[in-house]
């Protein structure tokens, strides 16, 4: 089994419930999360995947159950997370470079002053390096294709060496051979990090992928999953009739719930 | 013009322009980079509420206008905190409230009646040279803050979401960021007027920022930009017998225009 998570439980939920605005986002939430397993957080629109990653790392607060990262409440252990977020939220036109970008990912280390220590310009060009994007570290970020801003993102989030990484749908706005190079660095850092990825695309789980947790108000596990039907229409919905197809390509199939 | 150098007066308002233009260039960018524009508009026009307590009760006017607008700032600063929908709103609600307390006040003060539209253009050619000691210490304090915590600010102002996740302390900052707002406001209100507070807080930053690499590039371009501003208009003001404030205003607009179009030009240049 190549399952190789160890012991350690990196992330629990215990019980969660989340609504915003009065609408119940997620429902009953239990789930626990072994040190370097690589987890594919998967779920229709809405059904709560960026809730979930936002609840782990303590930018929510959830209404009612405990949310532990690291063995602590997240905004005490949330710094020793990686988080690469959904959409660049910072403006198209902000004045920043590459490089400042990815050294936003090593605060709150010598955050005083104005200048950045010559050890975290190095370990940021590092993950620049990382990602094929050290070249492009001058430029400024709102001259970036939406892909280079991702690869951006991905370096910020991983310059701090976290110990847990969470990517927000890491897959978006990279084509099919890109996703492949992704894959590949994610499953080079699998070796060091636990790492949590939201995907809403069921044909991304590639076969570095661990344990899937699906997500649609309700949350269920699967280790060494698979993929039915009928998960693929909890994801598309009755009204679109799909197939896989497989053709040589590592695939899985989970059972119903 | 020379000879105009050499008036007192006019040196006091060249140099209270030169205080009030790097306050603002710092501070404004902040503004624009945080989206803030609305939230600074709303200290500067509620701030006025202070001026009419200072009338009123017959207090000090820059101590109380300074704690008045600061208690405004940090009233703003909880609201805005989350961003919860209607924030906006609100800011209106407490905009509106504050200007109307200080023009009632006003009215209610015995005698004497001060000339709102002194507060809306100022009277930058009648700062006293007490003023400017004042608002050099406040200028040397907005810039060894902004400095201190130069990388929190980025990280608030560029995805404050990452920036919690990292442990900056963005409510902190938060808070800090819009005192500082009240007090560049506070500097430059007697000087420059409400309006033209408004002008050097997002003429010269929303210019800066498309040439700008950094937060702190930005800075230093609208500080530049709003001291060429103030000191061209005070002598246009002076040789066509004009209002200084609404003539600086103006001079910042006309080069906005010109610089929008060059850079327009140039970009299409560069795409061909």
């Amino acid at each position: 089994m190549k399952n190789n998570a160890s012991n350690r439980c990196v992330l629990k939920f215990y019980k969660v419930d989340f609504s915003f605005n009065g609408t119940k986002v997620l429902i009953d939430v239990n789930l626990e999360i072994y040190e370097k397993d690589f987890v594919a957080i998967i779920g229709p629109n809405g059904g709560g995947k960026t809730t979930l990653v936002k609840l782990a790392l303590g930018l929510l607060q959830p209404n009612k159950g405990q949310v532990y990262l690291l063995g602590e409440e997240p905004s005490k252990s949330c710094h020793l997370a990686g988080y690469m977020p959904q959409y660049p939220t910072g403006e198209k036109g902000f004045p920043i470079t590459v490089l400042d970008t990815v050294l936003l990912g090593t605060l709150p280390a010598g955050s005083k002053g104005i200048f950045f220590q010559r050890q975290a310009i190095e370990k940021a060009r590092d993950a620049l390096s990382l990602v094929g994007m050290d070249k492009l570290r001058e430029k400024k970020m709102g001259d970036l294709s939406g892909g280079q801003i991702q690869r951006v993102l991905l370096a910020r989030a991983i310059v701090s060496d976290p110990e847990i990484l969470f990517l927000d749908e890491p897959m978006a706005n990279i084509d099919i051979s890109g996703q492949c190079k992704l894959f590949d660095l994610m499953a080079d850092l699998n070796s060091r990090m636990t790492i949590c990825f939201v995907t809403h695309d069921i044909g991304l789980l590639s076969q570095y992928v661990k344990s899937v947790v699906c997500v649609n108000q309700k949350v269920h596990f699967h280790k060494a999953p698979e993929i039915t039907k009928d998960v693929a229409k909890l994801l598309m919905g009755e009204s679109c009739p799909m197939e896989l197809i497989a053709h040589g390509v590592p695939h899985r199939v989970l059972g119903s719930h | 013009m020379l000879e105009l150098l050499a008036l007192p007066f006019f040196q006091n308002a060249i140099l209270a322009g030169i205080l009030v233009s790097i306050a603002c260039g710092i501070i404004g960018s902040l503004v624009v980079v945080n989206r803030s524009v609305f939230l600074a508009g709303g200290i500067a026009h509620a701030a006025y509420g202070g001026v009419g307590l200072a009338f009123f009760f017959a207090l000090p006017a820059f101590p109380t206008i300074v704690i008045f607008s600061v208690v405004i700032a940090i009233i703003m600063a909880a609201l805005s905190l989350n961003r919860r929908e209607r924030t906006d709103a609100i800011i209106g609600v407490l905009w509106a409230i504050g200007m109307a307390i200080g023009i009632i006040l006003i009215d209610l003060s015995p005698g004497y009646n001060v000339d709102l539209m002194s507060y809306l253009f100022g009277s930058i050619l009648t700062v006293p040279a007490s003023d400017l000691k004042f608002m050099a210490v406040l200028d040397l304090i907005i810039i060894g803050v902004i400095l201190f915590y130069y990388k929190n600010f980025i990280a608030m102002s560029y995805d404050r979401e990452f920036a919690k996740v990292r442990g900056v302390p963005v409510k902190k900052l938060h808070f800090l960021f819009l005192v500082m707002v009240a007090i560049c406001i506070v500097m430059s209100i007697r000087a420059v007027g409400l309006i033209l507070i408004m002008a050097l807080l997002t003429i010269a930053p929303f210019l800066a920022e498309q040439v700008s690499k950094s937060l702190l590039q930005m800075m230093a371009i609208s500080s530049g930009l709003n001291v060429g501003f103030v000191i061209l208009g005070l002598f246009i003001s002076y040789f066509f017998d004009l209002t200084s404030g609404a003539t600086i205003i103006l001079v910042a607009g006309i080069f906005f225009v010109i610089f929008q179009v060059t850079l327009r030009i140039v970009k299409t240049k560069k795409a061909l």
